[in-house]
This record gives structure tokens, C-alpha cells and sequence, in this order.
């Protein structure tokens, strides 16, 4: 210490100097230095660049890792009430926006129900045509899609979590990478496109880098279709059939009420031409004939059914065509069935001349179209029950084709970048062409989808996908009425769509879904793109601005519909600068009769080198078409068909509980795939249902686990495709010993959807099956009642004579009186396909939850609504094999035996007859369920509804409750559906109208199968179905009295395949 | 101890007592395998053992409530399964000790008397098991305890008396009650005796509290014998009400294979069978454990293998007449209802049972084997998982094939639902060797009653 110092400094001072210590006062260094850093903390760091820089560093990514626990975006929250209410926006009351549920491309139209902006079930919209008000499984079920707690969220390079500027940024550098070479080696990968706005955005990629290729691959690609209609009118185009014009249908292996993307709409026109009352004068319905391989719910609803192998589709149909003097008469068949079967088809075809339709599968070969088309040209049905118009995809092409050509570019290193727009091509791929494999090679690789799945795994990049329910789009339906989508809330992650993808490559990278979509209609609005733009009522619009909130508000734009003289979806680049410069636009062309002139062939300027681009359209042939060679088959071994998996389709839907827990068609099989033989293969390679055995197929193996299905073709196994996923996030994900069983293992790019040279051998392995019906033989009961039309109009009281009604004299006490509204329920058994709409329907609507596969297999499914199914026939032969399906919902007994035996009354009748389940009062002793003679009350045995995942909480509906552990429950007819009618008819001082309440299942239902009403209204239309003769109540005979009756299911066969038999159905007492 | 001398009964009608006991040698008997520190190693082993399972039974509920009826194999179809299966078969085992003590004093069956008291006391037990299963084969057992009983609340909610559910919580708690009262009146005199006789002052205590200030005298016995004769004839009707009430849970369903009218007395007789078959389970090992071939002499099992084999005539009876009705009604789901138990995916079980409760009690007409304790106590417990079965068959194969066969299914028991059958089997004999640890396992002043100086006049009391 510097004393000397200390004592100059003092005496230096002005005044009192006041000091802290002795080091101050002598002004040491390290004074200094103490005082520097003492206050604040770190300030000296903020002087010095390099130490501040440390110091931002430290501290942002403390803050970061802060914010890892809470990294879940926080919703806004409103704390105070609306300022300016939202018009129409009632708390408590759902608002219903029209959009569509695009799948592959093509668009399915639907009403969503939103609450206060959530949206929460999905509706048919009544008004498309594409819909009329129904919607179809996959669609059903969309919803649930949105709120997946495993969709991709955010996007991703290698994995790490990158900003949407630095995809662009990335994007741009590799876009410019390309414009040297003119884009050869870029290739885009997408689904087949129906999107004009989207054909347009690709069509003006291409004109950038016309080298650039564009691939379109669905692992569901109809290509046999395309290139069957190409080939049979000399222009690429689809087929529209016309069933409400059709008396006679034979479908040749055409799955046409069961799926496919107009399946909604041909179920209900089907349906429609085979409701037969009491009144109608002339009692006559359609006859449907089914030649098929797999059993399908067509095939189920046939009145004939022929099952063959699926290569032998064809020769029937050459067989048939031929009697029907279309090309050379084949040699008669060995099988004498077969020539019975054609005989009488053909007879029947004849009789029906410009009233039948010949509907080919979509898993067939080209050729089989050809002969599709030559019979219904011969027949007079082109032009009345089928129509062929233009083509509803941008490019249509031989996807399988396109994919394998992507491939082998792949591999011999002429991909740079690609861009993988949905589809999970590593997954759905064709085990041949090696995707994932030759995916390796690609430098710079996009993967756009909705979930972080196998080929995002691959990806370099991977880009979320916007829910259908998160974007605008203008995807055409099946028959080419453009459907316009509106999103019904913002993107819940981190999703763009398709359009704003696609946009990056274009000069106008910035544009958002809605510019692009609304900008496409505007200009289409002023005549490009060779749109005529007409209201429902066929006038014109006044304005661009009237015509897109009409076309929002109704989902669609009404004259866009190919069979009304819309256009194929042109395939143009944007016009550079004006509106105007659309050059190439053919007229307001599109008229259904000259198809030829359709301008779906790439504009010349933006003519992609494609390998797999179509051939030149050959000229329009004249009538009739020379059938083209038979596609050859060999035969040897067994046949192997491929078929799309009716709930998980090609395995997109496979994190979708409630898909996957809705029982199959006809196995009822619930959360897996399994390969269906018939019981005589079955019996010859001692196979029994869940015995795994290996496919040995083409130099391939796989393995699947057996399903024993009546009315398989004994020579053929089918596969369903979509199950094995091995990234598919929570409820998909295969186990580690169901991963094997993807039948994408063993299928090839050339033959897609069956192809012989199977032999399978057994493992011995065993894999365990859910099923929700585990019986399918009514043994002798009655519980759906079938009889044909002709016995029905002989004697029309013999349905009911199935069984016995005890008289209401029975009980001593007087009946109870239901004054007011007296609900009930008629289900006709002859519309209903068996599609399980209802189900999925019932789901959304009523919060039922997922169970999972253990609990199916302990019987523990939840469904309110099931659909029963029964074969009838003889096993032996299987071409007798029938099928019947029968929903079952709660059956709303007036004598309900539930009531009774329920101990603390939580089961009770309400005034209006409803059957009422209390869940705050169960206690959960299952006593209602042992007594119900109808088995349709379900009881939480575990906590099975998802309290804990946030994700899906948006989704329930807030007028049902979600129910606890331990409490039993049931359909309920909907009654928050009843209650918000009966608010309305309150307020309005009137009556619940009839139709005003339409329960979840009746309203989804594509055949209208389910009416619901008032039984007190003698006019409405549940009390005029009840009165017909052919309604009658299940188990009747218990006394049960239930307010849910069935329309026995007519069938109309053909006297000359089924005599009339007397007296078949006469059991009863 | 001597063995039975076999060839005696041919000649006289054997007593109900062993010669050469006095008041002293009975009493000193009886109460020495209470009084003492000491106690053999069978009731060490069997009580630990049984006492391993109230634990896994503890787990089990425990577990049941933390999850869920889920964690049973129970379903849609088959709501019911080892829950309700457990719960008949217990309270039907509990009727046996009450027709002993009640019917039988009635009756004026003096045999009677030495083994009511662990027959009451297995009644006991068995409620207790019984009485389980009501409450957790709830899905919500924490309302379901008080739900189920009419007490008044504010929201004027009662339960649902045409439920027989409802029928079933006043029938079996009554049945508790009055069982626990006439169990616990008839142990007075004995209690005190065990207060007089006992040498620790704490035993001396809980005795004396229990013996509720008996001293013995005639106006203590004149009140004593109205009581007891007074309980005696009030448990007698519940011993045919309470089974016939668990029948109705069945009989009021309208399911085939449980609506028949058949079920009350057919229950009742089964109730009476299974509880003379456990009697029999529990009074010949006991009785060679503790040497009281004495007091329960081959007499008293040759007159409870006699009931057994009438009750378990009147049960087959009971299965010729399913059957038959089965045919008889021409309904088709009755007819299939009986042809799916007897050939169905179930039809082991009713095979069995019909092994077990048709065939293998016939034995029993042969004296030989009647007197053969051995052979006894096998039959005792063949008749035992035979009226197990029996409900088994009852319950799981109605419910598994009903109505419509779209909704038919197997029911596959799980091991929690095996844990909780252990584990109420476990309850049982850990409370009843527990009873005959603390208490009087027979009536000590009624057998003094036996003995041939009793009928001495003026003898009577002690």
C-alpha cells in the first residue's frame, strides 16, 4: 500500500473526499479493475465485440433452451369478449363451410361443421353432385387427419428444424443450379393433378425448365382405366357411368359402390333405381351382375355374383361380347357355369338395349376397357348410362410407367433435384423399381407430406403439407365439377401447400394458396383456360367477384362438369405478363360429343421429353372398336391381386385410429391387412385365419397373415395394400412382426394389381387378427331378412311372416302414450352397401374413442352403430355365395329390457321415446348390456378416451359428452342433433319439420339407406316406411317393441341363374 | 386318536358325540387349541399361504381400481364373467351355515350342534367374499357404494327397484346382518367361558368385553334360548330369499340360458349343495388336525355327504330340465342356447360339470365311500369347482351366444380375474383359520348339551 500516495491524493481533494478503502484511495490497478467489473454484472463485456458476443450467445441459447419445455406454439387466447362480434358467429352454434377432401387429386366435396373455429365433423355437401349431401369412408374420417398429434410440424433439413426463408433460400440455390441445364435434372414427383391453378403452376415450371421432367405416381393409379378409355376413343378421358339410368348393371370387377372417387354418387343412383314401396305401381329394380376376383361390397349388393380369377375377367368379357356379336366369338368355355353365366347376361344385356352398362374395374388391364366400351357402344349405352368425357387430369399418363422411368433416371444419375409431393413414394413404391435404394443418389431431395414418414426419412428436406382442411384449392371431382376448398382454420403447424411448394420454382415465389387460386378463377372467370363459368340455374355471372363467393360459399363451380361441357383441365403455363397472352386457348370447347378436340396434351410450347408421355392420341375411332389382342396372362401357380386397403388405402391413412379400428368390408378386420384365400384353398394348404404364410412371387417373398373369405376365387390371394408401415407415428407404426407385412414387398411396376406365378407355403408362424364379428352365418335366425322381388309382390306380407310380433294386448297394463314427438328409424336393408359411412359418421359426431387392436380382440370396439354382415350360400359353390349387411344401432326399444335391470336408473325412456343413457349416474354393472337382446351398448372397460393428447382435443364435439372410464353408452339418435332442432322450432314457435333432424349416420349415409323422423307425423317419411310391407322390427318377438324397424333387402335375380325357389324364407312361428 | 370302529354303525344308530367325554373334558378341549401359545404347524403353513393370497388379492383390487373392468377378460358380449361367477358361488356357499345353525336347530337336528359354529362362521366369511364383488364389479365402485342404496339426497334420485340388482344389495346385506348377529349371539356363553378360562389379562379383556357381562344365570339362558330361537327363525327364510334373489339377476334377464323359471329353487338347492360340500372341505381337516373325530363323528359326515348327495340330485334335476326345456319350448335360441353349452366352444365346462355334479356325487349312495373320509373330502372339492363351473357355464355361455350371431364372442379370463378368485379363496381360509384361532370353532356349551349327562335332570347349565 502506497501511503504516500493515499496521503497526496487526500490532500489533493476538493472538500470531503469520501472513500470506501484504502485500495481506492490509493488507486491501485486492481481497484480499478474490481470497480470495473463490479456493477453491473458483465457491463465491461458489452464494451469489449468479442466478449459480447460470447455473452449473446450464452444467452440465447439459455433462452432457447427455456423455451424447449414449452416449444408447443400457445394459442391465442381471447380474454375478453368479441368488441365487434364476427358476423354469424353464435358461441355454441357450429357454422358449416363448403370444401373438399381431395384423395389422389380428385375431389371429394364436403360440408365441414366448425365450432367457434374448430372444425369438427365432416358432411357431404348436398348440393355437388359428386356428393349429394353423403361422403365416403376416407372422407369421413378426414377430420381426425387434421388434429394427428404425429403430422409433420415443422421443416426439416437433415432432420434439424430450418425456417420457411431458408427452404427458400435453399430452393433457389439449387433452382439455379438447374437453369443452366434448363432444368434436366429436375424432377418433380406428385399425385395425379385435377387442379387447374395447379396444372397451370406446373405447366409454367416446365415452360422455365423445359428439360425438367414431372412425374405423376399414385400407388392406387388407375392406369388400366386411362389407357382403356384412350385407347377405345382415341382420346385420353374418363368414363361417367349413369346408374340412375341403368336397369341392368354387370360390373366387371368394378368396385363401384366401395371405392373409387365417384363411388358416393353411383351408390346413391344404384340405390335409387332399386327402392321399390307399396305405392310405386311398377315394381321394378335393377339387376346387378358382378364378375369379380376379390369380394367387394359390390359384389356383395350383386344379385349375381361370379367370382374368377382377376386375369380371367377379361376372357368372360370377350366371352360375353362375343355372343353379343362384338368382335370374334372366343371359344366356348370348358366351364359350363361360365356359359350359363354369359348366356343369361347376355340375354339380359340385350333385352336391356340403352338401359344396361357395362362398368369395367379400375384394376384391369386396358384391353378389358376396350371391350368394356365395345359392348356398351354395341348395346346403345354410350352417350345414356355411360358417358365419356374429357379427361379431369391435367396430364393423364401411365403412372407406373412415369415412376419407373423416375427411377431408372435415378439411378444412372440424371436426377439432381427432386421433389416428392406427397404419396410416401419410398413406402408405396413397387418393390422392383428400388426407390429407396436409387433415392440415395439424388443430391437435393424435397419431400413434401404430411407426416414425417419413411421417404421424409430420406429426404433432405422435408416440408409439412397442409391439411385439406388447412388450405384453398380447385381440385375437380370425379366428374370434373371443379370443387373449391377453403381452409376451416390456420395451418396448425409449420404446413404450406402443394401450390405455395410449386410456386418457389415459378417467378413468383411468394404467392400465397389463396392469390394463386382465386387469381387462376378470376382470369378463368374472363375466359382463359377455356372455362365457360355458369351458376347452377346455367346463367352467367355478373362479375369475377359475385362468382368466387359463390363458388366459395357453395363449394363448386356448377358447369364445370365434363358430362355438362366443362373442359379437360388445360395444361397451361401462366400468362407471363397480361391476362390475354393464354394463346393456346382452345374455345369454350369441352362439348361431351368432340372429346378429341380436348386440350390436354401439353401446349407445344411447354412439351415435356418425357419417356413416359402418352402416345399420340390415335384418331377418334369409329364405332364399332376392334377389340385389341387379349392381354396375355400365364397362368401357372397361383394369382396374386393387389388391392388397396379399404380403410388405410395405400397406407395414407394408416395413423388414423378411427380408420383403422373401423372393421373391413366383409372380414371385418380391424387394424391390419391380411391376405384373403377362399375356404377350399384354405382347407387344401391346412390354413386356418391368422396362420402367417410366405408369398413367393417373381423372385420376391413377403408375408402376410391369411384370411379365410367365402366367395374368393379358390386360384387367387388378395393382398391389401398399406399396412407394414414402419414410420407412421402412433397408431400405424407396424409392429416389429407385422412389419413384413406390406405387400409392397412383392409387387412390380408392370403388373400392379394381379399377376400369377404365386406359390405360398405356410410358416407356422401365427399372427393374431382382430375382427368385430366373429360369426357370419345367421343360423336359421332372421335378423336381415332377404326375399327377392318377385316373392315380395306375390306376397308382400311374408316378410313379416320371417317372424312373430307379439300382440300389444300382451301386457296388462295400459300402453304409454307418446304425445308430442315419438322418434324412429328405418333402415332399408336393399340400399344399404355395407360402406360403414355410418360408423365413421357416428364416431366423429358422438367422441367415440379408439380403442386399439388388444381391446377390438377382446370384443371391446366402442361403435354405436355397427354394420352387421351375414353370408348366405353354399360354401362349395362359391358363385352362390351371397352377402348381406345390416346396420345396427341402438334399437330404442319402447320395451327396452336395458331399462329394467339398471339399479341406480341410469338408463331411462324419455318422453319422446328415446332410449336415454345418463353417464353421471352409471355406475358400470353391465347389466343393460348382458339384457340387451341386441348386443349395442358398448362400456368403457378402460380409460379409453384421450384425455392427454392436446392435438385432438379441438376435434370433439362440444355438445356430446366425452365419456370416463366405466360408464356404459350407446347411440343416442343423436339427440344434441334433436335438442339444436327442437332450440330452432322453439324460437320459431313450431314444429320440428320433418327431415330437420338428420342423425350423424342417416346424414352421411351415400344410399340413403337410414331415414329418421317423427312416428307421430303421419306424414313424415320414417312414419310412411314404417307402414310399408316390408319394414319389420329385429327380435320383435321378444317384445322389445323397437323404434328403429328394417326394410327387408330385395333382390332381383335373374330366373334363369336362380329359379324362383317357394317357400325359402317360411321359417317362422 | 382311536380310528373309527366302522363296523359299530351297522348295529346302532351312532351317536353324535364319542363316548367317554365329561362337561370338564369338553370344555377343556375346545377351549385349549384357543388358549394356548401353541399352535400346530398346518395352521401356521395353510394360514401364511392363505395369507400370500389376500395380499394378491389386495394387488389385484387394488390394480382394479386404479384401471379399470378392463383389466378382467369381460366384454360386449359377455359383461359378466368371474366377477359375478364368484360372487353366486360365494353367497351360495354361505347358505350352508346358516341351514346348519337355523333350519336344522328347527328342525331339532341335534347333530347339528357340533358343527354350526365354523359352518356359521364359514357363512360368514363367505358373505364377506360374496359381498365383494357387487361393489367392484362396478365400473365406478366409489358411487356404486352408496348409489345403490336408497338414502335420501338432495336431488331426489332413488335407485331402480325393479332392478334385481337393487333386489340383490338388500337380499345379501340382510343376509349379512342377520348372519354376523346370530353368529355373534350364539358365541356369548362360549366367549365367556373363554374369559373365565383365559390367564392373560388382555385375553381376559376382549373376551369379557365380548361376552357382554354373561354370567350364566337361568334368566341369562331363558333370554338367551328366545334370541337364538328368534334369529334361528328369522334366518331361516333368508336362507331360501337370498338365493333366490342372486337367481332372479339371471331369471328377470331375458336372455336364454338365464330366463327360466326354474332358477329359484334350483339355486337354492345348488347353494345348499355347495355349502355342504365346503363344510365338508373344511370340517375333515380340521377336525384331523385337532383331533375332534370325537365330536365330529363319521355320523355328522355321513349326514352332510346325504345332504349333498339330495341337493346335488335336485341340481341335476335342475340340468335334465334346461335341457329339457330347451327342446321343449320349440324357441330356436333356447333350443341353440342348450345346444351350444352341451356342444359349443364352451362345452368343456358344462362336461365338467356335469362330471363334477352328476356323476362323481352319485359315490355317495355306496355307504363305503360315504364313510370314507378321504373319498369326502375329494368329493367336497370336485363338488366345489363343479358348482364354480356351474355359474361358469351359467353366465359365460348364455351371454357368449345370444340373439343375434353378429354379435357373438369368446370370453377369455385374464390373470387378474384368477387373482381375484385366489385371491377371495385366500380371504376365506386366512379369516377362517383366524376364527379358529381366536374363537371357539364349536359350539362348546351346546355339545356338553350332547353328552349323556346333560340329559341327567337337573344337570341342565353348568
Amino acid at each position: 500500500m502506497d501511503f504516500a500516495a493515499i496521503r497526496s491524493r487526500l490532500a489533493g481533494a476538493d472538500g470531503r473526499l469520501y472513500w470506501r478503502s484504502l485500495g481506492e484511495l490509493a488507486d491501485t490497478p486492481e481497484f480499478r479493475d474490481y470497480l470495473h467489473r463490479e456493477f453491473p454484472e458483465q457491463a465491461s463485456e458489452w464494451n469489449d465485440p468479442k466478449g459480447r458476443r460470447t455473452f449473446l450467445k450464452l444467452m440465447s441459447a439459455s433462452l432457447a433452451l427455456a423455451g424447449v419445455g414449452a416449444c408447443t406454439k400457445q394459442p391465442p387466447e381471447q380474454i375478453v369478449p368479441y368488441v365487434r362480434q364476427p358476423e354469424d358467429v353464435v358461441p355454441g352454434r357450429p357454422l358449416y363451410f363448403a370444401s373438399a377432401i381431395p384423395l389422389s387429386g380428385v375431389a371429394r366435396p364436403v360440408l365441414v361443421e366448425s365450432h367457434l373455429g374448430r372444425p369438427t365433423k365432416i358432411e357431404g355437401n348436398p348440393e355437388h353432385p359428386a356428393s349429394l349431401g353423403a361422403t365416403d369412408v376416407l372422407t369421413q374420417a378426414a377430420v381426425l387427419g387434421l388434429y394427428d398429434p404425429d403430422r409433420s410440424q415443422t421443416i426439416t433439413y437433415r432432420g434439424e428444424v430450418r425456417p420457411w426463408s431458408a427452404f427458400q433460400a435453399a430452393m433457389q440455390s439449387a433452382l439455379g443450379a438447374q437453369k443452366g441445364s434448363q432444368g434436366a435434372g429436375l424432377r418433380i414427383l406428385t399425385e395425379p393433378i385435377t387442379s387447374p391453378s395447379l396444372a397451370e403452376i406446373l405447366a409454367t415450371i416446365l415452360q422455365d425448365f423445359p428439360k425438367a421432367t414431372w412425374h405423376q405416381y399414385d400407388p392406387i393409379a388407375c392406369d388400366g382405366t386411362r389407357a382403356g378409355v384412350r385407347q377405345a376413343t382415341g382420346s385420353p378421358g374418363d368414363a361417367v357411368y349413369h346408374l340412375d339410368k341403368a336397369d341392368v348393371i354387370l360390373s366387371l370387377e368394378a368396385d363401384f359402390l366401395g371405392c373409387g372417387a365417384g363411388s358416393v354418387r353411383y351408390a346413391r343412383d344404384f340405390a335409387d333405381r332399386r327402392r321399390v314401396t307399396d305405392e310405386t305401381k311398377d315394381k321394378s329394380m335393377n339387376r346387378l351382375y358382378v364378375v369379380e376376383s376379390t369380394p367387394t361390397l359390390t359384389g356383395a349388393k350383386a344379385e349375381h355374383r361370379l367370382p374368377v380369377r382377376a386375369a380371367d375377367v377379361e376372357s368372360f368379357a370377350r366371352r360375353l361380347a362375343g355372343t353379343l356379336g362384338v368382335g370374334a366369338v372366343p371359344a366356348a368355355s370348358q366351364d359350363a357355369t361360365i356359359e350359363k353365366w354369359v348366356a343369361a347376361i347376355a340375354k339380359d344385356l340385350q333385352q336391356h338395349r340403352g338401359r344396361s352398362v357395362v362398368i369395367p374395374g379400375d384394376f384391369q388391364p386396358a384391353s378389358l376397357h376396350v371391350v368394356a366400351y365395345a359392348i356398351n357402344q354395341a348395346l346403345g349405352n354410350v352417350g345414356t348410362t355411360v358417358t365419356y368425357g374429357p379427361s379431369i387430369e391435367a396430364r393423364p399418363i401411365d403412372q407406373h410407367a412415369s415412376l419407373r422411368e423416375l427411377a431408372t433416371a435415378m439411378e444412372a444419375g440424371q436426377v439432381q433435384m427432386l421433389l416428392i409431393l406427397g404419396n410416401n413414394p419410398v413406402f408405396t413404391a413397387p418393390a422392383d423399381l428400388k426407390f429407396a435404394e436409387r433415392l440415395r443418389k439424388v443430391n437435393f431431395v424435397v419431400y413434401h407430406g404430411l407426416y414425417q414418414d419413411e421417404t421424409s426419412e430420406l429426404a433432405h428436406w422435408s416440408v409439412p403439407d397442409t391439411h385439406a382442411l388447412e388450405t384453398w384449392g380447385d381440385p375437380r371431382s370425379y366428374d370434373g365439377t371443379v370443387t373449391i376448398m377453403q381452409p376451416l382454420i390456420d395451418p396448425l403447424y409449420d404446413g404450406h401447400s402443394a401450390y405455395e411448394l410449386l410456386a418457389l420454382l415459378t417467378g413468383q415465389p411468394n404467392r400465397k394458396t389463396l392469390e394463386i387460386v382465386k387469381d387462376y378463377w378470376t382470369r378463368a372467370f374472363s375466359g382463359a383456360g377455356g372455362w365457360t363459368l355458369r351458376n347452377a340455374q346455367g346463367e352467367s355471372y355478373p362479375n369475377a367477384d359475385t362468382f368466387w363467393k359463390r363458388a366459395v360459399h357453395d363449394g363448386f363451380i356448377p358447369s364445370t362438369a365434363t358430362t355438362q361441357g366443362g373442359p379437360a383441365t388445360p395444361f397451361q403455363p401462366a400468362p407471363k405478363a397480361a391476362p390475354a397472352a393464354a394463346a393456346a386457348t382452345p374455345g369454350a370447347a369441352g362439348a361431351a360429343a368432340a372429346p378429341a378436340a380436348a386440350p390436354s396434351a401439353p401446349a407445344p410450347a411447354t412439351a415435356a421429353p418425357t419417356a413416359a408421355a402418352p402416345p399420340a392420341p390415335a384418331p377418334a375411332s369409329p364405332a364399332p372398336v376392334t377389340l385389341p389382342p387379349q392381354t396375355r396372362q400365364e397362368s401357372a401357380g397361383l394369382e396374386l391381386i393387389f388391392r388397396p386397403d379399404p380403410n388405410v388405402w395405400d397406407g395414407r391413412f394408416a395413423n388414423n385410429g378411427w380408420l383403422q379400428e373401423l372393421p373391413k368390408p366383409l372380414s371385418k378386420v380391424t387394424w391390419d391387412g391380411t391376405a384373403w384365400i377362399s375356404p377350399k384353398l384354405a382347407d387344401e394348404k391346412r390354413l386356418d385365419n391368422g396362420n402367417v404364410i410366405e408369398l413367393r412371387y417373381r423372385g420376391m417373398t413377403g408375408r402376410m397373415p391369411v384370411f379365410i373369405v367365402p366367395g374368393h376365387p379358390d386360384q387367387s390371394i388378395t393382398v391389401f395394400l398399406g399396412y407394414g408401415r414402419r414410420l407412421a407415428g402412433r397408431v400405424g407404426t407396424a409392429t416389429e412382426q407385422a412389419q413384413p407385412f406390406n405387400p409392397y414387398l412383392v409387387r412390380t411396376s408392370d403388373a400392379p394389381w394381379f399377376g400369377s406365378g404365386l406359390e405360398i407355403t405356410r410358416t407356422g408362424d401365427r399372427y393374431l387378427i382382430a375382427t368385430t364379428q366373429e360369426h357370419h352365418s345367421m343360423e336359421n335366425r332372421h335378423p336381415a331378412r332377404v326375399t327377392t322381388l318377385d316373392e315380395y309382390v306375390k306376397n308382400p306380407d311374408a316378410i313379416k311372416h320371417m317372424g312373430h310380433t307379439p300382440p300389444r294386448s300382451l301386457t296388462l297394463y295400459p300402453d304409454h302414450e307418446f304425445t308430442g314427438n315419438k322418434w324412429g328409424m328405418s333402415i332399408d336393408l336393399t340400399s344399404c352397401t355395407g360402406c360403414g359411412a355410418c360408423m365413421v359418421a357416428c364416431v366423429a359426431e358422438n367422441n367415440i374413442p379408439v380403442v386399439g387392436k388388444e381391446q377390438v380382440n377382446r370384443n371391446r370396439e366402442m361403435h354405436w352403430i355397427r354394420v352387421d354382415h351375414y353370408f348366405t350360400g353354399d360354401i362349395d359353390k362359391p358363385e352362390s355365395i351371397q352377402a348381406v349387411h345390416q346396420p345396427m344401432p341402438c334399437q330404442q326399444c319402447e320395451n327396452a329390457p336395458c331399462e329394467v335391470v339398471c339399479p341406480v336408473a341410469a338408463t331411462t325412456h324419455s318422453s319422446e321415446g328415446l332410449n336415454d343413457m345418463v353417464y353421471n349416474r352409471c355406475v358400470g354393472t353391465r347389466y343393460c348390456s348382458n339384457n340387451c337382446p341386441y348386443k349395442v351398448r358398448r362400456f368403457n372397460f378402460l380409460l379409453y378416451s384421450d384425455w392427454n393428447t392436446e392435438s385432438y382435443w379441438p376435434q370433439r364435439n362440444p355438445d356430446v359428452t366425452v365419456r370416463s372410464r366405466g360408464v356404459m353408452e350407446k347411440c343416442t339418435y343423436c339427440v344434441q342433433r334433436i335438442n339444436s332442432a327442437r332450440i330452432d322450432a322453439k324460437k320459431e314457435d313450431r314444429d320440428i319439420r320433418d327431415g330437420e333432424i338428420a342423425t350423424a349416420c342417416e346424414a352421411v349415409c351415400p344410399t340413403d339407406a337410414i331415414v329418421f323422423g317423427n312416428l307421430n307425423d303421419r306424414n313424415s317419411r320414417v312414419s310412411k316406411l314404417r307402414e310399408q310391407h316390408r319394414t319389420y322390427g329385429v327380435l320383435e318377438e321378444l317384445n322389445t317393441r323397437p323404434r328403429t324397424t328394417y326394410l327387408a333387402a330385395l333382390r332381383n335375380p335373374n330366373p334363369e341363374l336362380e329359379p324362383a325357389t317357394t317357400g325359402e324364407h317360411t321359417t317362422g312361428h | 386318536m382311536a380310528r373309527n370302529d366302522q363296523t359299530a354303525y351297522y348295529k346302532a344308530p351312532p351317536p353324535v358325540i364319542e363316548p367317554g367325554h365329561t362337561f370338564d373334558s369338553i370344555t377343556r378341549k375346545i377351549s385349549s387349541i384357543v388358549l394356548t401359545k401353541h399352535q400346530p404347524i398346518p395352521w401356521i403353513v395353510t394360514t401364511f399361504i392363505g395369507f400370500i393370497f389376500v395380499n394378491i388379492l389386495l394387488v389385484a383390487v387394488s390394480y382394479l381400481f386404479l384401471k379399470g373392468i378392463g383389466i378382467w377378460g369381460n366384454n360386449i358380449p359377455v359383461g359378466w364373467a368371474f366377477d359375478i361367477i364368484n360372487f353366486v358361488w360365494w353367497i351360495g356357499i354361505g347358505h350352508a351355515g346358516t341351514l346348519i345353525s337355523a333350519i336344522l336347530l328347527l328342525l331339532k337336528q341335534d347333530w347339528r350342534t357340533s358343527i354350526n359354529r365354523f359352518a356359521e362362521a364359514m357363512t360368514l366369511f363367505a358373505v364377506v367374499c360374496a359381498l365383494m364383488f357387487p361393489l367392484i364389479h362396478t365400473g365406478r365402485p366409489w358411487l356404486a357404494a352408496y348409489w345403490l342404496f336408497p338414502y335420501p339426497n338432495s336431488m331426489s334420485i332413488w335407485p331402480q327397484f325393479r332392478s334385481p340388482l337393487i333386489w340383490d344389495v338388500f337380499a345379501v346385506s340382510t343376509y349379512g346382518t342377520v348372519s354376523a348377529i346370530f353368529w355373534f349371539t350364539g358365541l356369548i356363553p362360549d366367549l365367556a367361558t373363554f374369559r373365565d378360562r383365559a390367564k392373560h389379562k388382555v385375553t381376559r379383556f376382549i373376551y369379557g368385553a365380548l361376552a357382554l357381562g354373561w354370567r350364566g344365570s337361568a334368566r341369562h339362558w331363558q333370554r338367551y334360548e328366545n334370541a337364538y330361537l328368534l334369529l334361528a327363525g328369522m334366518s331361516t327364510p333368508l336362507v331360501l330369499s337370498v338365493h333366490t334373489v342372486v337367481s332372479f339377476d339371471f331369471a328377470i334377464g331375458i336372455l336364454p340360458g338365464w330366463h327360466t323359471t326354474i332358477f329359484p329353487p334350483y339355486f337354492v338347492a345348488g347353494a345348499i349343495y355347495a355349502g355342504f360340500a365346503m363344510v365338508l372341505t373344511l370340517a375333515i381337516p380340521l377336525r384331523r388336525l385337532y383331533g375332534f373325530e370325537d365330536f365330529i363323528t363319521m355320523r355328522h359326515l355321513e349326514n352332510m355327504a346325504k345332504v349333498t348327495l339330495v341337493t346335488g340330485l335336485i341340481v341335476v334335476y335342475g340340468y335334465a330340465m334346461e335341457a329339457f326345456f330347451g327342446w321343449y319350448s320349440a324357441n330356436q335360441y333356447e333350443k341353440y342356447m342348450i345346444h351350444n353349452r352341451m356342444f359349443g366352444p364352451y362345452a368343456w365346462s358344462y362336461w365338467t360339470l356335469i362330471f363334477c355334479n352328476g356323476i362323481v356325487p352319485q359315490t355317495l349312495w355306496i355307504k363305503k365311500l360315504r364313510t370314507n373320509t378321504v373319498w369326502l373330502f375329494i368329493i367336497s372339492l370336485v363338488v366345489g369347482v363343479g358348482m364354480w363351473l356351474e355359474r361358469f357355464v351359467i353366465i359365460v355361455t348364455s351371454l357368449h351366444r345370444d340373439f343375434l350371431p353378429s354379435s357373438w364372442g369368446m370370453y377369455y379370463p385374464t390373470i387378474w380375474d384368477f387373482a381375484t378368485l385366489f385371491g377371495t379363496i385366500g380371504l376365506f381360509t386366512t379369516l377362517m383359520f383366524l376364527f379358529v384361532r381366536v374363537l371357539p370353532m364349536i359350539s362348546i356349551f351346546e355339545v356338553r348339551t350332547l353328552i349323556p349327562q346333560a340329559k341327567v335332570k337337573g344337570a341342565e347349565g353348568h
